[in-house]
């Protein structure tokens, strides 16, 4: 096994050296978690925001629910999803265990829970100081819950932000139903958990230090953007 | 009194309040009263603060519920239906994070009349034109203040409610948004301003409703209520007592 240093090094000429495997599977990993981004944006926006601005009993039980899912544990969204679609499961004529189809749905469920209860609370905010004047104008539910959505949106860009950030680092749940299978499910979190078990320290130090710096660019685009925005007071 | 008249058969006014009363947290806030609106020019509703002055504004809108009593316009008791013929402008501007523009648009298309020749006219008539383009939040206090009036008039309301809306500003953007709403009033639109400025009561008001611990302590035409105020309330606040 290397020491530290010459781990590092290696590491840094897997990265400047284009290796394909590697880039193979940044490309897998930026895919299966912006994909469950959007998809669990798609769920989580409208009904972060239906949340907010709605009243009906039950539904302070409902936020606490929501609230709690955003710490679901990985592992078991993982066992469920494969338990659905496993051959033997209610959707296993799918076919789509240890694909990155399955990946991106059990990342899905463990990111909408965060999106819908931080977009719940952003709406929420927003819509205390909009809400007499909607009512004011007669602003169906409909058109109150996009107007928010827009108005909000990027704050919502934090939101999103959030849930990648879980997405991207996540390692349980896509190892269970995707199986870390080489050129078809291997993640960046997957091999990084492989190849240290492996002794490969180069190739996980080299995904590890290529997971750090796609957190940091992400990050910083989405702050740059919210700063530009706050300046031009349409945040 | 002012101006040109849209009363017609189907007017929403006069507007018609009987034995009004609004408690919340076992405070009664408006306290069985009456109050008769007629269709034509501006009423100003003057007070102290907590005099009740923004919440019979909103009971009359209905944004709020009374506990008891009742409001009509033209006999129609006061909902949705009642509200959309109205336009209602608050103390503190809520403008949508967008444009100047924007801020038009969003109210021209929730009513399906959405023409950016009637937007530019609106920006027109508020002074707001070269400034459509605009984040609506850079703008200045009046001049947020003017385009949600402008936002308010493409609503082309029956009835604006006014709460105070140049109660935080200076006096040349006052006068700007004054002007607007002496426009509006020879328009034919009946108009409703909660104000606590005495001085802009003499230079706007066609009647006074002055309101004092939830209760209408006087009602009168302009002239009579500074020539001969009737209550001791209204006599006070003409000689500048301090009304608690």
């Amino acid at each position: 096994m290397p020491d530290i240093g010459t781990a590092f090094s290696m590491a840094f000429n897997l990265i400047f050296s284009l290796n394909a495997d590697l880039l193979e599977i940044i490309g897998l990993s930026l895919r299966v978690s912006l994909s469950a981004v959007v998809l669990s944006s798609l769920i989580g926006l409208p009904l972060g925001a239906f949340l907010a601005i709605s009243r009906f009993p039950g539904r302070n039980f409902v936020l606490v629910i929501v609230n709690a899912l955003m710490g679901l544990p990985p592992v078991v969204v993982g066992l469920i999803v494969y338990l659905y679609l496993s051959s033997s499961g209610p959707l296993g004529w799918l076919q789509i265990l240890y694909t990155p189809a399955a990946m991106i749905i059990a990342q899905t469920l463990l990111i909408a829970p965060i999106v819908t209860a931080l977009t719940r609370q952003v709406v929420e905010d927003l819509n205390s100081e909009y809400e007499e004047q909607f009512r004011s104008l007669g602003v169906s539910r409909s058109s109150q819950i996009s107007a928010l959505l827009f108005d909000a949106r990027f704050s919502l860009l934090t939101v999103a932000l959030a849930g990648f950030g879980r997405a991207i680092a996540e390692v349980g749940a896509v190892i269970i139903v995707g199986g870390n299978i080489n050129h078809l499910t291997r993640v960046m979190t997957s091999a990084i958990a492989l190849e240290t078990s492996k002794g490969n320290l180069a190739q996980a130090l080299a995904l590890g230090i290529i997971l750090l710096t796609i957190a940091l660019i992400v990050n910083a685009l989405v702050m740059s953007l919210r700063s530009a925005a706050s300046r031009q007071a349409f945040a | 009194m002012t101006t040109a008249t849209r009363t017609t058969a189907t007017s929403i006014l006069p507007l018609q309040i009987r034995n009004l009363r609004f408690v919340r947290d076992s405070r009664t806030l408006i306290d069985d009263l009456e109050l008769d609106l007629g269709s034509e020019g501006l009423t100003m509703i003057l007070g102290a603060n907590g005099s009740g002055k923004s919440l019979l504004l909103r009971l009359i809108h209905g944004l709020l519920t009374p506990t008891s009593g009742s409001i009509t316009w033209a006999g129609v008791p006061v909902g949705d239906s009642t509200r959309s013929r109205q336009a209602m402008v608050f103390q503190r501007p809520v403008l949508l994070r967008r444009s100047t523009a924007a801020n038009i648009d969003f109210v021209l298309k929730l009513k399906k009349r959405f023409d950016p020749a009637r937007r530019d006219q609106l920006l027109e008539q508020v002074n707001l034109l070269e400034k459509s383009r605009q984040p609506a939040r850079l703008l200045s206090g009046g001049e947020q203040q003017r385009l949600i009036l402008a936002r308010a008039l493409a609503l082309e309301p029956e009835v604006l409610l006014l709460d105070e809306p140049t109660a935080s500003l200076d006096p040349a953007s006052t006068l700007a948004i004054e002007n607007i709403v002496n426009a509006t009033r020879d328009s034919g639109t009946k108009i409703i301003f909660v104000s606590h400025d005495i001085h802009q009561a003499q230079r706007l008001a066609d009647d006074i409703v002055l309101m004092h611990a939830g209760k209408v302590v006087e009602h009168a035409p302009i002239s009579d209520f500074f020539s001969a105020p009737v209550s001791e309330h209204a006599q006070g606040y003409i000689r500048g007592d301090l009304l608690t």
